[in-house]
């Protein structure tokens, strides 16, 4: 398989604690895996290090074959706090512009780009709003429309509709599907929400809390396109969302 | 069944007052209480004390013949060149402090050693080096406003959102772009919330230099009235400089408002 993301034996520890422990995980190009655990299993630390926002204490990562040191621009990522991500000062426009600018696009072609993405998110008639004029869901899609200023071949995803109400985040659901769909990317999607991870995932990776580790990989076999409705109804949705309850609730697994 | 009777306020009609008399009660009666106290204990020659309409006559003299003018300029000119100069040096260094623990660790005992110091306390030496005149007065000035502006700029600064610093991580940014598109514009209307109170000092400090020893500006001219004996010139003065600080104090908040009103929510 062509291999994008590569875990190998990474263990981090922080003071004497052991956060994570011997992390093996391989993604393929184009793959969207979902990372699941119990609150404080590490998940959001082991995007981190994907993202080169943290070193691990031992073990690699490595990314298109190469050892994540640093960030990428070819890797984006989302936030969940977008109240936070993005810049109250600016508009839309100017938000997506920062992305942009970082990855020197000659500015003569910001408008298009800009108005371009803010379309892909369906933010058309909203850049020139400031995020504090935007609903949260906007605010999130803003997000999503600057990472895909990066043009990233990966995109990670921290809980990124954790915040968000159910219909809006049904809604983002399918657009971020439809979106790695169209693009190709891989998508390392962290969340707590086990149905929301066997929805969206080719692949769901339960990991155990202190220290995190890989406790089981659930290969998702649902046909695509998704749907809210029929998918969810889906004879092997419900099996897995069996299996994936009670395996988080028993701890161990079966 | 016990719901409370829905309370009942009268209705009054609003009668529209294009400005509320009332703040101004307070000043007249004591303007008015003054000049009955004068006219009663105060003879109209006095070296000492000055009776309300004699104060309004020298106001308006000194109004319309340009001596508040002059002398206005002359104290602003030297309070907004130090504060430009002090409030440059202090935010510079306060970003700089911001940005930097190890920097902070070096000076932050020396920081805190300097900022208390009265200006006041400046004046023989700054006489010694810059003598009489405008430089000295810009120089005490500069000295005084650069602290609020250093720790406020600092605190400031080192209150950026983590997020955002780690999106500029993520997007690769470098450091110059990283201070002039999140750091600094984050910090700016803290920023200038620190030239504002920087400013109001400025006046105090012009003022007092120019009473205490340099022979310019408002301060200066309170002190001649005061020494050639004319209490009502003396007291024109001191209304000019209330007015003076009212009036610029306001302006800057104006500004302010009109720069950060309702942009954004963590200007505050």
């Amino acid at each position: 398989m062509d291999r994008v993301i590569q875990f190998s034996n990474v263990s981090l520890a922080i003071g004497g604690r052991h956060i994570l422990d011997d992390i093996n995980i391989d993604i393929a190009r184009g793959e969207f895996v979902a990372i699941v655990g119990p609150s404080g299993c590490g998940k959001t630390t082991l995007l981190r290090l994907l993202a080169g926002l943290a070193a691990p204490s031992s073990g690699e990562i490595l990314l298109d074959g190469t050892p994540v040191r640093a960030p990428r621009q070819d890797v984006a990522v989302v936030f969940q706090d977008y109240g936070k991500a993005l810049l109250p000062w600016r508009t839309a426009s100017g938000n997506i512009a920062l992305a942009l600018e970082a990855m020197n696009v000659p500015r003569d072609q910001w408008p298009a780009r800009i108005a371009e993405l803010l379309a892909t998110m369906g933010l058309e008639r909203d850049g020139d709003k400031r995020p504090g004029e935007m609903s949260g869901g906007m605010q999130q899609r803003l997000q999503i429309a600057r990472c895909l200023a990066q043009q990233p071949g990966v995109l990670l995803m921290d809980e990124p509709f954790g915040a968000l109400d159910a219909i809006t985040r049904q809604l983002l659901q399918d657009e971020v599907l439809a979106l790695a769909e169209r693009t190709g990317m891989t998508v390392f999607f962290v969340t707590h929400d086990l149905e929301e991870a066997i929805y969206l995932g080719n692949r769901v990776v339960a990991l155990n809390a202190s220290p995190g580790r890989v406790a089981r990989t659930f290969p998702i076999d649902l046909p695509h396109p998704r749907d809210q409705l029929s998918t969810r109804e889906h004879p092997t949705f419900l099996e897995l969302r069996h299996d994936l309850f009670s395996f988080i609730k028993g701890g161990t697994g079966k | 069944m016990n719901q409370a009777a829905p309370l009942r306020q009268p209705i009054r009609a609003a009668r529209p007052l294009p400005v509320d008399l009332r703040p101004f009660l307070l000043p007249l009666a004591v303007v008015g209480l003054a000049e009955v106290m004068a006219l009663l204990f105060v003879p109209a020659d006095s070296f000492s004390l000055a009776a309300p309409h004699q104060i309004a006559v020298e106001f308006a003299r000194m109004l319309v013949d340009g001596t508040f003018l002059v002398r206005t300029l002359e104290t602003l000119g030297a309070a907004m060149a130090g504060l430009a100069l002090g409030g440059l040096l202090g935010l510079a260094a306060g970003v700089m402090l911001g940005l930097s623990e190890a920097a902070d660790k070096v000076t932050s005992m020396t920081v805190e050693v300097l900022r208390p110091m009265p200006p006041t306390a400046l004046i023989p030496l700054s006489l010694l080096v810059f003598g009489f005149g405008l430089t000295m007065e810009i120089a005490i000035v500069a000295f005084t406003t650069i602290w609020p502006v250093l720790v406020l700029g600092r605190a400031a600064v080192r209150e950026t959102e983590p997020r955002l610093m780690e999106v500029a991580k993520v997007l690769r940014m470098s450091f110059f772009r990283r201070l002039t598109r999140i750091v600094i514009p984050g910090a700016i209307p803290r920023i200038f919330v620190a030239f504002r109170l920087a400013a109001a000092i400025a006046l105090i400090v012009s003022v007092t230099v120019e009473i205490v020893a340099n022979p310019r500006g408002l301060g200066y001219g309170m002190m001649l009235s005061s020494q050639a004996l004319r209490p009502a010139t003396a007291f024109a003065f001191l209304v000019w400089i209330a007015i003076v600080g009212w009036g610029f104090n306001r302006v800057l908040i104006l500004v302010e408002r009109h720069l950060f009103g309702g942009l954004q929510g963590d200007a505050r």
